[in-house]
């Protein structure tokens, strides 16, 4: 099985969780007060924000550059006070 | 001479790979992530992992989501080690009669799990030798379950079941000094791990593959909820940790200390304590004495850290 199950019949026993990752379906980006906005600008590409962010929600890509995932940042502000070249700035979420 | 290939020198030689993905429910700046994702990546495969109760499993596992892309099962508070034991002399006895692959096997435990309720599993686990790597995460209290004293709290900090006020300043007694009491097992490897030496942390991590037995981690799990700390600060907080000697980064092989980030000009730990709420109360005049007593702890520790690498 690698979908949900359509019902409680096809539920697996003892609190098995056979769909790896699942997780993803969940959003955490809504716990947000602050979000990190950045500017790639401004950015070297060193990684530390994509190592510490404990939400893996800064997406490193092929050439090494980063993108933030909204979906999943929890807005701690981690990235932007590490960040060497303040790259990454905290703002109030609004609306 | 020619570079170590089992070692890296810079963040980007990490590989970017995940797995252990977005959606869990760990806090806003949360260490504990920064910590598994990194044992995930230096850890080849296959891999099967062992979760005591825990923050970690509490908020990677809330059925039916998981934030697992890795075998993984949840085991008890106390037996993380033991079941670990079980599944690696399992792993053993099918590779024996049927062939196959050898697994990693990795416990996690935090210090709840480890310093408290699964000494005696550690222990046993320990003095079996059964190949595997145990990994406490410390974040200094039994924080899942709201902020309680363990015995990895350090003297005078702040917990719910060690308020500090007039009767007590703050938990009366010393942190257990867990990483000592694995050593006394003479395990091949032992080392300390801190998320805010990231090249540090996996250089160690990769070691542990290179060993046969049990190997074991002690990694400092910044927690801004219960350290009633900014969120942002979590890698400043354990940066400052190392610095100030409260944290020293070390390995021990086969008994042989030798540490592997030296600080020459220690910060005074007043630093490390006003960043965090749980000692605030330490900078009134009568707490005076154990600021002065956590100074002079951590820096006899760093001695006579310095005089076991020489032997």
């Amino acid at each position: 099985m690698s979908s949900w199950p359509r019902d409680w019949r096809e539920l697996p026993m003892a609190g098995i969780i056979n769909i790896a990752g699942s997780s993803l379906d969940y959003k955490t980006g809504t716990w947000r007060a602050r979000k990190p906005v950045l500017y790639p600008d401004k950015c070297i590409k060193c990684q530390i924000c994509w190592l510490f962010c404990p939400d893996m929600a800064i997406n490193r890509l092929e050439d090494d550059s980063v993108e933030i995932n909204y979906e999943y940042c929890k807005g701690c502000g981690i990235c932007a006070e590490e960040c060497p070249t303040k790259a990454i700035e905290m703002v109030e979420e609004v609306g | 001479m020619l570079p170590d290939v089992n070692k890296i020198r810079t963040i980007k030689e990490i590989p970017n790979i995940d797995l252990f993905v977005s959606g869990h429910r760990l806090c806003a700046g949360c260490g504990i992530p920064i910590l598994i994702k990194n044992v995930l990546r230096a850890i080849p495969d296959p891999k099967a992992l062992v979760n005591a109760t825990g923050c970690l499993e509490v908020a990677s596992t809330i059925y039916p989501y998981t934030s697992w892309k890795v075998p993984w099962v949840h085991v008890a508070f106390e037996n993380a080690a033991a079941v670990a034991s079980g599944i690696e002399a399992a792993f053993r006895a099918l590779e024996r009669k049927k062939g196959g692959q050898k697994y990693n096997v990795i416990a996690l435990g935090g210090d709840g799990g480890t310093f408290d309720i699964g000494i005696q599993a550690l222990s046993g686990a320990l003095e079996r030798g059964h190949d595997l790597i145990y990994i406490c995460y410390d974040n200094e209290a039994y924080m899942n379950t709201g902020i309680q004293r363990s015995g990895g709290t350090p003297l005078g900090a702040a917990t719910t079941t060690s308020p500090a006020g007039s009767v007590i300043p703050g938990k009366p007694e010393y942190k257990k000094s867990l990483m000592d009491i694995v050593v006394a097992h003479g395990v091949p490897y032992a080392a300390t791990l801190n998320p805010a030496y990231p090249v540090d942390m996996y250089n160690k991590l990769l070691k542990a593959n290179e060993f046969e037995g049990p190997k074991f981690f002690h990694y400092y799990s910044p927690c801004p909820v219960g350290w009633w700390a900014s969120e942002s600060m979590s890698i400043e907080i354990a940066r400052l940790a190392v610095q100030t000697l409260v944290w020293p980064l070390y390995e021990v092989e086969y008994g042989k200390y030798r540490i592997t980030v030296n600080i020459r000009n220690p910060k005074p730990i007043e630093e490390y304590l006003k960043t965090q709420g749980r000692f605030r109360h330490l900078f009134k005049p009568e707490n005076r004495w154990i600021i002065d007593e956590l100074q002079r702890r951590v820096r006899e520790n760093w001695e006579r850290l310095e005089k076991l690498t020489k032997l």
